[in-house]
């Protein structure tokens, strides 16, 4: 007998790919390096970590500060922020039934950026290093009030309350922040560097207490999108017929858009402007285990935080001694992916 | 207990009083009545403009409308969403059709109002979409990408999505529009032995006046808003009605199933 089809659910071989590739790349990132490390001996340094256990690594003091102090919170922050955007991308994709959504659309990247760029130029001196609370604080705010404004602008912009107008204010919103900060930046011309430096984002210099910032954020925004997942493969079929399946296709929208300009602020706030990962990431996801947001939400997390590990080590270790920015190195590979998306995909819904 | 009796005791599958619908403004529908019991199949026809979408996307409760709507006996207003999913299933003229969805993920989209707000789909929901794919003889397509499927196909599993929802009233918007003649009358025959089988009631748009009439039970004529006339397809099929409100050169000659309409040069 023939087998009966059965719906699209998230098959555990996939989730097995996700986690091998979470585990691979986080592996990858405390062995690899400026200073290669044997893979035996970070793997012990970890198991010390746990209480209780106290083996001989064979690493010197140096090589162990190394795994534990700079690279470990550096993999760690690389996780979250990389499952953060990947998960905002899948999300807004779905919400706004638009391939190209991303992460940014509804003016995050300028609020962040306005965000920081006026706390650079009211504290005037001092390094954006030395504010490691302030700064991912005026990022977060930044972002989170760009969005609110966008949303206020998108409803006041009549009854027609459909995904492009809101897009369309996310554009306005953007594009009027990032000429405040262009004012704030021409004012105070000594700070363009540092700012620059982090708009194109960073994630060098990771500490446990940016981990720490993060952490919860990235858990709650996970659990929220997820369990609307089924609800993004209802909104699919657009907003009217959505409502007649019996759902709040507006507030689906807003819970999913909420949590994911949440989560998109919180990795922002202390990684600066990582681009195209909520593009690229779930796409990839897409191509290749199929179409259902079921399936797309979930391993988004875990391939977006794999692709962000290994993007950062490749921006440690392609110009060694120096560093590339990660927001670079994800910009390379995302430009040729958003053309290549633009050509396959035939119907963009705007 | 006779038919009769039974319609006369039972509220009517829909009662619209007076309803009017706006739309940017604009005003769609101008206090329009109408009536249809259990078990029938009423179609609304009308000229272009007339009001006809508007008319059944307000009985869908998709629309905000002034007046009266109740759906076998329950005020269209005081349900819930999810609740008005279960009475009422409607499938619109051109239904959008997601990329790379499957036609069983597709069907099982019909189970939403029966899948709590963050949950999934139960046992009994993949059942019950593969109950309608089976008498709707789809379960061999259940793998399909449906925007793969050719218009007639898809228009059943339109279709199959509608029935999933376990509603009784149909709601179909010119089910046949973007069908061949062949295809047209396989749709509208399996919507007839679904409505017998089921005991579902119809309500649908339909521009071809004589196939309308074939099917329905009812014909209801709308015209810039209005119901000008309402009746058994022989009372509202007549040259003058047509010629009239259509502004056409029309004959009608009795047919096997009732009036055939046939356009007639000037």
């Amino acid at each position: 007998m023939e087998p009966v089809p059965r719906p699209t659910r998230l098959r555990p071989w996939w989730l097995l790919a996700g986690v091998v590739a979470v585990v691979g790349s986080a592996a990858a990132g405390l062995v690899l390096g400026p200073v290669s490390l044997p893979p035996a001996g970070v793997a012990i340094e970890l198991l010390n970590l746990l209480p209780g256990v106290e083996l001989e690594s064979g690493l010197n003091p140096r090589e162990s500060a190394i795994v534990l102090r700079i690279r470990l919170p550096r993999v760690v922050l690389g996780l979250l922020v990389g499952a953060m955007l990947a998960l905002a991308g899948g999300a807004y994709q779905g919400a706004f039934r638009n391939p190209l959504a991303e992460p940014y659309l509804l003016g995050v990247a300028a609020g962040a950026g306005l965000g920081v760029t006026a706390v650079v130029a009211l504290r005037g001196d001092e390094h954006l290093g030395s504010m490691p609370v302030t700064v991912p604080l005026a990022a977060f705010a930044g972002a989170l009030g760009a969005v609110a404004l966008t949303y206020l602008l998108g409803v006041a912009g009549g009854r027609d309350r459909s995904p492009a107008t809101l897009i369309l204010a996310g554009v306005a919103v953007s594009a009027f922040l990032a000429a405040v900060q262009t004012y704030l930046l021409q004012r105070h011309i000594d700070v363009i560097q540092e700012v620059y430096s982090w708009l194109l984002g960073r994630l060098s210099g990771a500490t446990w207490h940016d981990v720490r910032l993060l952490l919860p954020y990235s858990v709650v925004v996970t659990v929220m999108v997820l369990l609307l997942r089924r609800e993004l493969d209802v909104l699919s079929v657009g907003d009217e017929e959505a409502a007649g399946l019996g759902l709040h296709p507006q507030r689906s929208r807003l819970l999913l858009l909420a949590a994911a300009s949440l989560g998109t602020a919180a990795a922002v706030s202390v990684s600066g402007l990582i681009g195209f990962v909520g593009i690229i990431v779930p796409h990839l996801v897409r191509m290749l285990a199929g179409p259902s947001y079921r399936v797309i939400l979930p391993l988004s997390v875990l391939f977006g935080a794999a692709f962000l590990t290994l993007a950062d080590l490749a921006a440690r270790t392609m110009d060694i001694p120096r560093e590339v920015p990660i927001g670079v190195v994800t910009a390379f590979l995302g430009a040729p992916f958003f053309i290549l998306v633009l050509r396959t995909t035939r119907r963009v819904a705007l | 207990m006779t038919a009769a009796d039974r319609s006369a005791a039972d509220p009517p599958a829909v009662a619209v009083r007076e309803v009017r619908v706006a739309l940017d403004r604009t005003p769609i529908l101008h206090g329009v009545d109408l009536r249809v019991p259990a078990g029938q199949w009423v179609t609304v026809i009308g000229p272009n403009g007339a009001g006809k979408s508007t008319l059944l996307r307000a009985i869908g409760g998709l629309l905000p409308f002034t007046g009266e709507i109740s759906v076998f006996g329950t005020d269209l207003r005081r349900v819930r969403r999810r609740q008005r999913a279960r009475l009422v299933a409607m499938v619109m003229q051109q239904p959008v059709v997601p990329a790379g969805m499957t036609v069983l993920d597709y069907v099982l989209l019909g189970r939403t109002p029966y899948i709590p707000p963050l949950g999934r789909e139960s046992q009994a929901d993949v059942a019950a979409a593969w109950e309608v794919l089976e008498s709707l003889d789809l379960s061999r397509l259940a793998e399909r990408v449906l925007a793969t499927l050719s218009g007639g196909e898809r228009q059943r599993v339109f279709l199959a999505r509608a029935l999933a929802q376990g509603a009784t009233l149909l709601l179909l918007d010119e089910p046949t529009s973007a069908l061949d003649i062949g295809h047209q009358q396989e749709v509208l025959e399996l919507v007839d032995g679904l409505r017998r089988e089921r005991g579902l009631t119809v309500v649908t748009t339909m521009h071809d006046l004589s196939v309308a009439g074939e099917y329905a039970d009812r014909l209801v004529l709308l015209v810039e808003g209005r119901v000008v006339a309402t009746g058994p397809p022989e009372q509202v099929l007549t040259e003058p009605l047509l010629t009239t409100h259509y502004r056409a050169r029309v004959r009608v000659i009795a047919g096997e199933h009732g009036p055939v309409v046939v356009p007639v040069r000037r």
